[in-house]
């Protein structure tokens, strides 16, 4: 489904990703995992090509992202991105959220759109809400919504660029749960997140990046259980410590 | 000539001040509404990835802004009739003028704005699969717009302020108007006075109105 091999990008002379080669089976819950600044946001957002890369080729559904002559808006509708600061339009309500690029991106009625959106509300347990604005909603109701604007599009594949990081400890466990059932419905998924919970529940596999490069790309039994490297061992004594 | 004030000579010319007060208005709300369609456009050209659009947009608004305004006026006096190939009359001609000079200075507006509108937005419009001309029209153009309302509308007084400008043309503005009834009548000063505390009270009561809009966005 989605498949990387030897992508490398620089920011200038400064190369924020080294060779990195994985790939994503449909149906699969992939994590990527890392400290900040290891370019795994980097590397997710060049899943669906917000960020160029130099070297190395992307395919998506067999789609070549980096490919000049592909059709990028189109290939990104069929991948949904949710992001770690939610990213709702603050000028329009959440139900107008939901319903923005099945109007202009799908071509679909208004009608159709407004019943797709509703029932992604009510998915995600927010359908009291859909007339408000985003400012109005809590992190976790935000990044929820942010999750049903996602599916909306009936994507192919699901990525998260650490959908919990910017939400306070209590709201971290609704997301997850909307993440939880998505997998459970076998969405194709892969999340840059420091949940190990929620790794250790769903995920198929485990990628663990440092300085720009995919030091760990192993099972999700193999990454928890036996020995890893040690920069993984020390990155992992430090966000299991409490 | 200051012997009484006379404030009869405003009541008899009310019509034709009103008439004048109607040309500045007219002017000022379709230069502002044709300044900012076209300030929009050259600040979407100005930050187009194509380079040639943006150098161009770029040389237009660095041409007006280094003009004075007075200038402006007068060159298009002259040159939209030599374009157009017949007269087009005073009116028509400082339209062009302030629209064109307008849109400069709504360009560096507008290009501030959509510049104010953070990058995780445009991505998330990119990831939902807009095109980039979808995402500028509903995601980027409407945020950018709501960050600048308050900027807009200062530039909005300071060019109702200047349409008075109009006056070297022979233009019959709020501000012409009164200058001749002033000379027809003999009461400069009771028409100047009245010019200055129209002007006055429109403009004092625009900034107010900024000052709570702004307070109205900061929350």
């Amino acid at each position: 489904m989605i498949e990387l091999k030897d992508v490398s990008k620089w920011y200038d002379d400064f190369q924020v990703l080294d060779n990195c080669s994985t790939q994503v089976a449909k149906g699969d819950v992939v994590v990527v995992c890392g400290p900040s600044g290891s370019g795994k946001s980097t590397l997710i957002k060049c899943v669906n090509g917000l960020e160029p890369f130099q070297k190395g080729e992307i395919f998506v559904d067999g789609t070549s992202v980096g490919d000049k002559d592909t059709d990028l808006p189109k290939l990104r509708s069929h991948i949904g991105m949710v992001f770690q600061n939610f990213e709702l339009f603050p000028h329009i309500s959440v139900i107008e959220n939901i319903k923005l690029a099945q109007l202009k991106v799908l071509g679909r009625s208004d009608q159709e759109s407004q019943q797709n959106a509703m029932r992604l509300l009510e998915r995600v347990g927010l359908v009291d809400q859909a007339d408000k604005h985003p400012a109005q909603l809590s992190g976790g109701q935000q990044q929820r919504v942010a999750i049903a604007r996602a599916l909306a599009m009936d994507p192919i594949a699901m990525l998260f660029d650490e959908p919990t990081s910017a939400l306070d400890p209590e709201m971290i466990n609704e997301v997850l749960d909307v993440m939880v059932e998505l997998a459970g419905d076998g969405m194709t998924m892969m999340v840059v997140t420091h949940e190990m919970g929620f790794a250790r529940r769903v995920a198929d596999r485990v990628i663990f990046m440092d300085e720009g490069r995919i030091e760990e790309d192993c099972s999700k039994d193999e990454f928890f259980t036996s020995e890893r490297g040690e920069r993984a061992q020390i990155f992992l004594s430090k966000i299991l410590q409490h | 000539m200051f012997g009484e004030f006379d404030t009869g000579v405003i009541s008899d010319n009310l019509h034709f001040l009103i008439e004048g007060m109607q040309t500045t208005l007219v002017l000022t709300v379709i230069a502002i509404c044709g300044g900012l369609v076209l300030g929009t456009l050259l600040a979407l050209a100005r930050l187009a990835p194509f380079k040639p659009l943006s150098f161009i947009a770029g040389t237009y608004v660095n041409f007006f802004r280094s003009m004075p305004l007075i200038l402006v006026i007068f060159w298009f006096y002259f040159l939209v009739p030599h374009i157009v190939g017949r007269p087009v009359g005073g009116f028509y001609s400082v339209l062009v003028a302030f629209v064109m000079f307008e849109a400069a200075y709504y360009c560096e507006i507008m290009r501030a704005g959509i510049q104010s509108v953070r990058k995780g937005q445009i991505y998330a419009g990119q990831a939902l699969g807009l095109t980039y001309a979808q995402n500028m029209r509903y995601v980027v153009l409407p945020q950018a717009f709501r960050n600048m309302v308050p900027i807009l509308m200062t530039q909005a007084i300071i060019l109702f302020q200047d349409t008075s400008l109009v006056y070297v043309v022979g233009v019959k503005d709020f501000l012409v108007s009164a200058d001749l009834v002033a000379n027809r009548e003999n009461r400069i000063l009771e028409m100047f006075t009245t010019v200055a505390l129209v002007y006055f009270v429109i403009c004092l009561s625009g900034s107010l109105l900024v000052k709570r809009l702004q307070r109205k966005f900061a929350q």
